[in-house]
């Protein structure tokens, strides 16, 4: 079932990391395909071998639950693209939901309260941006400075209410799904951003700045592109889709807490960059952290129908974030290591003990 | 196996035909070497002769792939830094890495402090024997003194202390004088005088051909990673050892062509940026090869940063073509024609992992653009043309630029830049550590470029390159203009003694 947005890419898109270092096989064995590859492996076992798995209901719920990591993977793959991290979006998205529910116990419209909240996200992302660009903080101190800060304005604000009685429309559009299909409501506009990001990133001179910013800021700089008006722009465009997956976030599960979304900065972080994205900037594409996203997303429903506790998922999750780090580094050295006994093969090779099989007595 | 061949002492330390690779860049070819204790031995080659990994090998920190380190004539293998360390090699490197928080006495003695009972410091002890290794040296510095604040020069003898108290037999000075004012040049030689006299063996690394016939006995010279000579310095002239370390007469490692200046490109008019360089003013004509030199840190690569918008200015101003430049903004320079290829290429001139093709598009971002979206066959255009105008030798244009030699990297570099189009192009130490050949290269590009009307600044500290290329020289002392020599006037004394201050 390449329902998996994740799919659109990996192999084709061209963001050309060192890793394609010359032979056809190691641009095969390119680390986001890797991941493509594994996704589908971990869907058609699902399939095959999970009770209750392949039904479109089930289906739904999959993408329904996983919508919230992947609405803010698309801004983090470029924000760690760009070299940066923001930790803080759980809160921003919990504050987002917070407020939301707050301003409608007040009694406001939801339709201006929607466009409010989506105003503080820039808000916060603003913030955590200037903090990085102009008082050149490192934004993982930065942001988890915010992620408390925001989280505990989200408290202040709402208390511990529960606000769930938000008009029916809203929640059914959050929750439901296009007839009997796997389809949720929430997938096409998703779709549509993910489009938008996949461009922005990789046919546009502002996500190939990206990648050199990341890599070299310096460089960078020297070539004259505008680090810090770039980044400030990534964490601005960050805050304000981590609002609004808060305001999707309290729709879909139709309640605004405090705590909504509270770790969710775990799970993109770690999607992300099993996907793919270096976390020290430079490397990475867009179709790899999407179905870095849809891999654990996959994981955990599978896990959820396996009667796995919620703590072991976190584990997992965990777990997954460190063998994503190791992984593509050790791939890396692996297909160094390769390139480097390619390289001592060629003909003016260098005796090197042990390495030559028909070595005919001493040398 | 005994070496000794010659008559005389035996060296205390020697290369028997080492040669070393990395990858498919041959950095030493057979070099031999033979260091005497009581005698400085000048290592004399250009940038990228194989200086650096001659004494890598000599310091343990590369081994070599073919041919012997004898220590006292016999064989030696040092697997790492530690063991040339304890057979008394003594590495002193033009910036030192001291402890700026610890003292002068605890600097030296870090990790080997001499001990009490109970393994409580014994800080009288160290007082003491710094105290006598300062008076060793003959000089003055106080031990219990923080590290913090010292001249560069006084960091250098706390190295050379350091690496007496280890009981060096052999001290190799790479560049120490860079970054030295003339009298401090002249206290660090008298410190090298009393460690030969001591019976030290030196090896003396310097551009500066001057400082090599002042100090030392025997010069030894690299070219290409190849032995040239080894031989007395009596006798020689500088353009004997010139020769040997180019290969080649001087015209024509700098083709400069005659041209006839034209209007005027930049003016850069009083500007400054408090504590690192102060009323800068100069113009630059079309056609025009304006040379930049002075000491390292004399502020030229600061003013360059500053007139590209790297860095900020606090006064003054910049026009370029007539167009007024913004402060700190590199895009609006380089919209009005200005390029800058920067002095470090690894860390601002490329972004090392990615392929060459995006490296030279990378300014080119908003030129390749069609409907807002990057348009590959352009962009890829652009960087094939100038990768193939300036020769870069490479597999393929989507390889990693890592993958380049240094001379080809920089050529890179200049792709990158002159893919722009500039009116005015500064260029900040163009050929360090590139291969003669892709030197000449660079040179004959210059020429060329200025031939067409660029107006071009070139920033170096390799004089020869300054006098050869530059139809006027502007000398920076202390972040101020000290001279301004015309061609016909420029000699290397001249340069040197308006970069020192000593001119009028």
């Amino acid at each position: 079932m390449p329902d998996s947005p994740g799919f659109a890419g990996p192999g084709s898109t061209g963001a050309a990391g060192p890793e394609a270092t010359g032979f056809p096989l190691a641009r095969a064995v390119r680390w986001d395909t890797v991941v493509g590859v594994l996704l589908l492996v971990v869907l058609l076992l699902s399939f095959g071998f999970v009770d209750g798995f392949g039904n479109g209901l089930n289906l739904s719920f999959l993408i329904g639950n996983t919508l919230p990591i992947a609405l803010i993977a698309l801004p983090m793959t470029l924000l760690v693209v760009a070299g940066e991290i923001d930790l803080s979006v759980a809160s921003t998205a919990g504050l987002s939901g917070a407020v939301m529910g707050a301003l409608w116990n007040a009694g406001m419209a939801i339709e201006t309260i929607i466009p409010l909240c989506l105003l503080l996200g820039v808000v916060c992302g603003l913030v955590n941006g200037l903090l990085v660009t102009r008082l050149g903080l490192p934004s993982l101190a930065v942001t988890i400075g915010t992620l408390a800060a925001y989280r505990g304005v989200a408290q202040i604000v709402l208390g511990s209410d529960a606000v769930t009685d938000f008009p029916t429309q809203y929640l059914d559009f959050a929750s439901g799904r296009v007839g009997d299909t796997f389809v949720p409501y929430a997938l096409p506009p998703f779709l549509l951003l993910l489009a938008f990001a996949f461009v922005a990133l990789h046919a546009t001179p502002f996500g190939r700045s990206l990648f050199a910013v990341g890599a070299n800021e310096e460089a960078a700089r020297f070539a004259g592109i505008r680090v810090r008006r770039h980044k400030l722009w990534l964490f601005v465009a960050t805050g304000f889709m981590a609002s609004l997956t808060g305001v999707f976030w309290a729709l879909h599960y139709a309640s605004a807490r405090y705590d909504n979304a509270t770790g969710l900065e775990l799970s993109v972080v770690a999607a992300v960059l099993l996907g793919g994205i270096d976390f020290d900037g430079g490397k990475g594409t867009l179709g790899g952290a999407v179905a870095g996203v849809f891999l654990l997303g996959t994981l955990q429903n599978v896990m959820s129908l396996l009667d796995v506790s919620a703590q072991s998922q976190i584990v997992v999750t965990g777990v997954l974030l460190v063998l994503s780090v190791l992984g593509p580094r050790v791939a890396r050295q692996v297909a160094q290591a390769r390139a480097g006994r390619r390289a001592a093969g060629r003909p003016p090779a260098v005796a090197v003990p042990g390495d030559s099989p028909p070595a005919s007595g001493a040398g | 196996m005994t070496h000794a061949t010659d008559s005389g002492p035996t060296p205390v330390l020697a290369l028997d035909g080492v040669s070393k690779s990395f990858g498919a860049v041959r950095a030493l070819r057979g070099v031999s070497l033979e260091l005497l204790p009581g005698e400085v031995h000048a290592l004399a080659g250009e940038n990228g002769a194989g200086k650096s990994t001659l004494i890598k090998i000599l310091a343990g920190v590369h081994r070599p792939d073919a041919g012997r380190v004898l220590l006292d004539g016999a064989a030696a293998a040092f697997h790492g830094p530690a063991d040339a360390r304890d057979a008394g090699i003594a590495v002193i490197y033009q910036e030192p890495t001291l402890f700026p928080d610890l003292s002068i006495a605890e600097n030296i003695f870090m990790g080997r402090q001499p001990r009490r009972a109970l393994g409580l410091l014994d800080h009288r002890a160290m007082l003491t024997a710094t105290a006598a290794l300062m008076a060793r040296l003959g000089v003055a510095l106080d031990p219990e003194r923080p590290a913090r604040g010292l001249s560069i020069a006084d960091q250098q003898i706390v190295e050379i202390a350091k690496a007496l108290s280890f009981d060096a037999r052999v001290l190799i000075m790479d560049e120490p004088t860079a970054a030295l004012t003339g009298s401090e040049v002249a206290r660090l030689f008298a410190v090298v005088r009393t460690l030969r006299e001591q019976g030290a063996a030196v090896l003396f690394i310097s551009h500066r051909l001057e400082e090599i016939f002042a100090i030392a006995q025997r010069v030894t010279t690299l070219r290409d990673g190849a032995w040239i000579a080894s031989e007395p310095v009596d006798g020689m002239t500088e353009d004997d050892l010139v020769r040997r370390m180019v290969g080649r007469d001087l015209d024509e490692l700098y083709p400069k062509q005659d041209v006839v200046p034209g209007e005027v490109a930049l003016s850069v008019r009083r500007l400054t940026r408090e504590g690192v360089f102060t009323d800068v003013s100069f113009e630059v004509r079309r056609g025009e090869i304006v040379g930049l030199a002075g000491l390292v840190g004399a502020g030229r690569t600061e003013v360059a940063r500053a007139v590209f918008g790297v860095d900020r200015w606090d006064g003054g101003e910049v026009d370029l073509d007539g167009r007024r430049l913004v402060n700190g903004a590199p895009s609006v320079a380089m919209a009005a024609g200005l390029a800058l290829v920067p002095e470090d290429r690894r860390a601002q001139g490329l972004v090392m992992g990615m392929s060459i093709e995006r490296n030279i598009a990378l300014t080119g971002l908003r030129t390749t653009v069609r409907a807002g979206l990057m348009d590959r066959a352009a962009e890829r255009r652009r960087s094939v043309d100038w990768a193939v105008r300036l020769r870069v030798k490479h597999a393929r244009i989507a390889d990693a630029v890592s993958t380049l030699s240094g001379g080809n990297q920089q050529k890179v570099v200049l792709a990158k830049w002159l893919a722009t189009g500039p009116k005015v192009l500064i260029v900040d130490e163009p050929t360090r550590g590139i291969d003669v050949g892709t030197k000449a290269e660079v040179h004959r590009l210059l020429g060329e470029l200025a031939a067409d009307g660029v107006a071009i600044v070139m920033i170096s500290s390799d004089l020869p390159e300054i006098l050869g290329m530059a139809d006027r020289v502007l000398v920076m002392h202390e972040g101020r203009i000290a001279a301004e020599i015309p061609r016909a006037e420029a000699t290397e004394e001249a340069v040197m003694a308006a970069a020192t201050g000593r001119a009028a």
